[in-house]
């Protein structure tokens, strides 16, 4: 078998069980207070987290700044101007793809 | 005859609300589906080269985790070996722990079925699905992700036909699209109400910024999650935790 093939093989066992596990771990069960209240603000952790390494992620780990963090910015601007959500994409990938243009 | 007797039966009005919440879940889904078309395409363009035409197209039908896809296709094509790449992807995949932690206490039924909803997690019908004071609406999440999954396995395919006609698909600004979605989810959520949700953000994306060049892709994130323990102080002031929902559904 190919590497791809284990690789995509490992793939599917451990996204699938890494899903799946809070779910059956924890299913129904009522939480204590203090921890819904923690619960409830992994979403903005977690989204602005992913902004962040999506934005400023490189090869392998290290910090990069480029064109997407002009892209994201526009962004920015777009949703503070309560613009919809296809919108701010658009506005981040014209951006993005316009200042690559550029600069190449 | 006494106007309760005119009303449905309970069962067939919680089925008509859950299938309400699927409807709008599909139709908050569709923005979302229509990025990760467009980044399954890059994907599908990156990855034939690597992997082939059918492991690409087995791994966006079957694994449909666009992060750790993208992580170890980057680990095994820049030479790492597929236990690095493995290891990538469980890293990157990781969030999905505390997002399935987050999850668990709205879900109802026996545990094949709790893991099946697990399995239709994606960062953005979590994140839509998620009603405040750690309640989420299992039925929203689940059309949420409905619309993405077509649209990944899809523009995989056009990716891995196209890839000649495409080129890099950096060229075309791709890679800014997930960051501003996220940013658009972070922003249109519970951040204009919320202040404690707000400084949670700006500490997540701190610690996020501050981890990003010192440890493997995949560890900020999870990391930031640390950020939520704010709300250990927040017990008098989170309502639905406090009170919580009536139940409604009888299935489980």
């Amino acid at each position: 078998m190919g590497e791809e093939w284990v690789l995509v093989a490992w793939l599917i066992v451990t996204t699938a069980a890494i899903r799946g596990a809070g779910p059956v771990a924890l299913g129904g069960r009522e939480l204590p207070a203090r921890a819904m209240g923690v619960i409830g603000l992994l979403a903005p952790a977690l989204l602005a987290a992913l902004v962040v390494t999506q934005t400023f992620g490189g090869e392998g780990s290290e910090l990069t700044v480029d064109e997407r963090a002009l892209g994201v910015a526009g962004a920015g601007a777009v949703l503070a101007l309560r613009g919809g959500i296809l919108l701010t994409m658009a506005v981040a990938m014209v951006l993005t793809a316009g200042a690559r243009a550029l600069l190449a | 005859m006494r106007l309760t007797d005119r009303l449905p039966p309970r069962r067939i009005r919680v089925r008509d609300m859950r299938r309400d919440s699927l409807v709008a879940g599909i139709r908050a889904g569709i923005p979302f589906a229509i990025a990760a078309g467009v980044l399954a395409v890059s994907f599908g363009v990156l990855a034939e080269p690597v992997l082939g035409t059918e492991a690409t197209l087995v791994m966006s039908a079957f694994v449909f985790a666009g992060s750790a896809q993208f992580g170890s296709l980057a680990v095994l094509g820049g030479g790492g070996g597929v236990a690095a790449a493995v290891i990538a992807a469980v890293l990157l995949n990781a969030r999905y722990l505390p997002m399935g932690i987050a999850l668990a206490p709205s879900l109802r039924g026996g545990w094949l079925r709790r893991a099946g909803y697990g399995e239709t997690m994606i960062d953005a019908s979590w994140a839509m699905a998620n009603r405040g004071g750690g309640r989420f609406d299992p039925d929203f999440l689940v059309g949420a992700t409905l619309p993405s999954y077509p649209a990944w396995v899809g523009g995989t395919l056009i990716g891995v036909l196209a890839g000649d006609l495409i080129g890099d698909p950096a060229d075309l600004g791709l890679d800014a699209l997930f960051p501003a979605f996220f940013l658009a989810l972070l922003v249109g959520g519970e951040l204009r109400s919320d202040r404690l949700a707000a400084l949670v953000a700006v500490l997540g994306g701190a610690i996020a910024l501050a981890l990003t060049s010192v440890t493997p892709a995949g560890v900020p994130v999870i990391a930031a999650s640390g950020a939520a323990l704010l709300g250990l102080r927040r017990r008098r002031t989170a309502p639905e935790a406090v009170h919580p929902e009536i139940e409604e559904d009888p299935v489980g």
